[in-house]
C-alpha cells in the first residue's frame, strides 16, 4: 500500500475507531457527549495518522471479516492453552523447560499484520517475540522445539500467519 | 436465571485469581528474565479477562466498558512483554544455564 494514497483513508479509519471506543466508553448519545468525542478523535487522528489502529490496512472485505472472527476463535482457544501449558510447567516440581530463542520468518507485508502476529505469538504456547527485524521473528520459547528455520517457522507462524494473511496482508 | 449467571460470574472471578496465582508462582519460579516475562504476560492476560468476564456477568451494566479494557489488555500487554524482552536482551541479560540456543545473539555477533 503506498503512503501518500493512503493517508486520508487511515485518518477517516482511526477517527471512526476512536469516536466507536468514545461512544462504548461513555454510553450515552448526548449531543455534548458526541460533540467532544468527535472533536477529541478528530484532534488524535490528525496527529498520530502514520499511528497504527485495529482496522488499519485492514482489508475491509468478507473475507476478511470471517477471517477476522476466526483468528479470535483460534487466539482465544491458543491463549488458554497456552496458560493451562505455563500452569502445568510452574506446578510441577522439576520445572521442566528448555529455553531458547529461534528465528522464525513471515510472509506478511503489512505493518499491522506484524503487528498482530508478533502479539499473538506473544500471548500463544510459550513463545515470546524478543525482536523482529524486516520478515524475521526472534522467538524466545520456553520449550524449544525445531530449531532450524523453516520447522520453527511451521511450528509457530503458521498458524495466525494464514488468517491474518487474509486480514491484512 | 440470574442466579445461575452469579454462580457462572463467581466462577469466572475464581478462575482468573487462579491464573493470576499460577503467573505470581511462574515469577518466582523460572530461573531467568525472558521465561519469567513469559510466565507473567500469558497468565496475566488470560487471568485478567476471565476476571473482566466474571465482572461483566455479575455487573451486566458494565459489558462494553469490560469489554473494552479487554480489548485493550490484550493489544498492549504482549507489546510491553516484547519491549521488556527486547531490552533485556540488548543489554545482556543472564539467560540461563538451560538455554539451548540463542539465534538473535549469534545474528548479532554476527553483524557486529
Amino acid at each position: 500500500m503506498s503512503k501518500g494514497k493512503s493517508t486520508v483513508r487511515d485518518t477517516v479509519i482511526l477517527f471512526a475507531t476512536l469516536m466507536l471506543f468514545w461512544l462504548m466508553l461513555s454510553g450515552k448519545l448526548d449531543t455534548d457527549v458526541l460533540i467532544v468525542g468527535a472533536v477529541a478523535s478528530l484532534i488524535i487522528a490528525l496527529l498520530y495518522r502514520d499511528g497504527l489502529s485495529f482496522f488499519t490496512e485492514f482489508r475491509f472485505t468478507p473475507q476478511a471479516f470471517v477471517a477476522g472472527f476466526r483468528y479470535y476463535g483460534y487466539f482465544l482457544r491458543e491463549l488458554f492453552k497456552s496458560n493451562l501449558k505455563m500452569a502445568a510447567i510452574v506446578l510441577s516440581p522439576s520445572l521442566p523447560i528448555t529455553p531458547g530463542i529461534v528465528k522464525v520468518r513471515t510472509r506478511l507485508k503489512s505493518r499491522m499484520g506484524r503487528l498482530m502476529l508478533a502479539n499473538s505469538i506473544t500471548l500463544t504456547p510459550g513463545t515470546l517475540t524478543v525482536e523482529m527485524a524486516g520478515e524475521w521473528l526472534y522467538i524466545h520459547c520456553v520449550t524449544v522445539g525445531a530449531t532450524d528455520i523453516e520447522a520453527a517457522t511451521a511450528e509457530i507462524v503458521s498458524g495466525f500467519e494464514s488468517y491474518l494473511e487474509v486480514m491484512y496482508g | 436465571m440470574g442466579l445461575l449467571i452469579d454462580i457462572i460470574g463467581g466462577l469466572l472471578l475464581v478462575g482468573g485469581a487462579a491464573f493470576l496465582l499460577f503467573g505470581s508462582l511462574g515469577l518466582l519460579r523460572m530461573p531467568d528474565v525472558f521465561n519469567r516475562i513469559q510466565a507473567g504476560t500469558k497468565t496475566t492476560t488470560l487471568g485478567t479477562l476471565l476476571t473482566l468476564a466474571g465482572a461483566a456477568c455479575l455487573q451486566p451494566a458494565w459489558g462494553w466498558k469490560l469489554l473494552l479494557i479487554g480489548v485493550f489488555l490484550i493489544f498492549t500487554n504482549p507489546v510491553s512483554a516484547q519491549v521488556l524482552a527486547n531490552t533485556a536482551h540488548r543489554r545482556g541479560a543472564q539467560k540461563t544455564p538451560l538455554t539451548k540456543i540463542d539465534r538473535l545473539a549469534e545474528d548479532r555477533e554476527g553483524k557486529a
